[in-house]
């Protein structure tokens, strides 16, 4: 589209070509292989094969409507509630992490290294079962959906406390002698002043963490849930073993997009409303 | 100075005592004694690193003194049990580098403090807050948010946040040295509108004629120590002493430093 550039005499009298023209050519080779590429993939798939092992429309014709009923919405219950839980105590490990106190700082230290390096799989089956076997007659509000909030969040919040601090530190110290110099206590130029301008720094690492506490959700099987309490992967599994059929599997993953690019979207639009507060 | 006798607590607005402060081996403020008076106006000038900006962050503790007492009106700000929240609401301080909250708008970054420090109800707040706006002439930018105005605009509801809060005395740290040049005339008057009102100020400035104009109080630092001080026309129009002779006639005069000069000094003070 752009101007065809500038020295016609240097363009007559030698072949060369303008550096803008390079960068076009250049662009344009990129674009021809890249669909080249696509074709040739396209081409040689068998389709038939293909679809009758991935894209069943029988197969999700039977899927639906539970497969959003109860995959999808459980799926975004375990993960709203465990990201819940580790807003909450990773907000409060961050503060502490930060503390003038040299124990609240050697505890959530301790706790960030530790939860950190534990697989979720192990620490969401040691809540699971090793609280209600510590503390017998434990019980869980609200049964397993308790255990998968407490179970998953716990190793979310160390990731987030991670998060928070370093969005704590990124608010100048002059925010902080500023609220001081106005006689604001130490905890509430914390909770007026420095961390609503962190949580503005936090918001694309924590939808980081939000989206993969959705797809931690699918370690939710190792609890044994009932038919009801199904989130999207144990429910395309157990699909897939009855239909003897991979396109549950596909399903699933769409069902997954479709909470994730959503998320996606809405931080975009925080992000530039806060833009405007710079 | 510090053989005056000690007065009776509160008759100062600020009295400093033999204060001492290090940061690590550098000792940053060597004895300091100092008082300031209800509705004096002090400005206090001299070299980078002479400690200017460190005595003025001790006198509300934002740093804490090595050692030494400083007294805000009949309260002692370096006794370990001051309530410091509550002494700080009576001392405005204006920074450098402004400050304002940049996540809430003009009014908000004025009636915040207003409510959650000293309890006024948001209607007062607003009120208060519009009349100090009001003040410093930046009525027309209730609703904007810091990062949408000018650095003389940012400064000037700074000053108005720390009016809102009625202080006693207010502290300025250098207000002018991170504004562009054009900017600088309408903070200063600001800060002149302010002291001809009574408001006791203490002001680090590196602007010679603002002093010399507004200050009743001329106090020169070099080294950690008060070198000189006394009536702003004198110190500045008609230094004692030697140090004091040569940093104004640095700042008076940039232009006729030559780098032989230059050059010297620094062998001098690395020597």
């Amino acid at each position: 589209m752009s101007t065809q550039t500038t020295y016609p005499a240097a363009e007559v009298a030698s072949p060369r070509l303008t550096r803008r023209q390079k960068a076009r050519l250049s662009l344009g080779v990129q674009y021809a292989l890249g669909i080249a590429v696509i074709g040739l993939l396209a081409f040689m798939t068998d389709w038939a094969t293909f679809s009758a092992a991935f894209l069943r429309f029988d197969i999700l014709e039977r899927m639906l409507p539970r497969v959003i009923l109860i995959g999808l919405v459980n799926t975004i219950i375990y993960a709203a509630l465990a990201f819940v839980f580790a807003f909450v105590v990773g907000l409060l490990l961050a503060v502490m992490r930060l503390s003038s106190v040299a124990a609240y700082r050697w505890f959530a230290g301790a706790y960030v290294e530790f939860f950190r390096g534990v697989p979720a799989l192990v620490v969401l089956f040691m809540v699971a079962y090793g609280i209600p076997n510590a503390f017998p007659g434990f019980q869980f509000p609200g049964d397993k959906y308790g255990m998968v909030m407490v179970g998953l969040g716990i190793t979310a919040a160390a990731y987030m406390a991670e998060t928070f601090r370093a969005g704590i530190q990124a608010v100048p110290k002059g925010q902080l002698e500023a609220a001081r110099t106005l006689g604001m206590s130490h905890t509430r130029t914390m909770a007026t002043i420095v961390i609503p301008q962190a949580f503005r720094v936090v918001i694309p690492p924590l939808t980081n963490e939000m989206i993969l506490l959705v797809k931690d959700s699918s370690l939710v099987y190792v609890l044994g849930v009932t038919a009801a309490q199904y989130e999207l992967t144990k429910f395309a599994q157990d699909f897939l073993n009855r239909s003897v059929n991979a396109t549950p599997l596909i399903v699933a993953a769409l069902c997954y997009l479709a909470i994730t690019l959503p998320l996606s979207g809405l931080v975009r639009k925080l992000e530039a409303r806060y833009a405007k507060a710079r | 100075m510090p053989t005056q006798p000690i007065p009776a607590p509160g008759s100062h607005a600020i009295s400093i005592r033999n204060l001492k402060k290090s940061f690590g081996s550098n000792e940053v403020l060597k004895d300091i004694s100092l008082e300031i008076e209800p509705g004096e106006v002090v400005c206090i000038i001299g070299p980078s690193g002479s400690g200017k900006s460190t005595l003025l962050r001790c006198v509300n503790l934002l740093e804490v003194p090595t050692s030494g007492t400083v007294l805000v009106g009949p309260d002692e700000v370096t006794h370990p049990d001051a309530d410091l929240d509550r002494i700080r609401r009576r001392i405005g301080m204006v920074f450098q580098s402004f400050n304002l909250f940049p996540h809430l708008t003009v009014l908000e970054n004025l009636t915040v403090a207003q409510i959650k420090v000293l309890k006024r109800r948001k209607e007062d707040a607003i009120a208060t807050a519009r009349l100090n706006l009001h003040r410093v002439g930046m009525s027309h930018k209730e609703d904007a948010y810091p990062g949408q105005l000018s650095g003389g605009q940012q400064q000037r509801v700074a000053i108005a946040r720390s009016l809102s809060m009625e202080p006693q005395l207010m502290l300025f740290d250098e207000p002018t040295s991170a504004l562009d040049p054009e900017l600088v005339g309408e903070v200063l008057a600001v800060m002149k509108s302010l002291a001809n009102e009574g408001m006791t100020m203490v002001i680090v400035t590196h602007e010679m004629a603002f002093a010399r104009e507004v200050a009743d109080r001329v106090v020169f630092m070099d080294g950690g120590y008060i070198v000189e001080q006394g009536l702003a026309q004198e110190v500045i129009g008609n230094p004692q002493e030697e140090r004091t002779q040569s940093f104004l006639h640095r700042v008076l005069n940039p232009m006729v430093i030559d780098a032989a000069e230059v050059i010297e000094a620094e062998e001098l003070s690395t020597a």
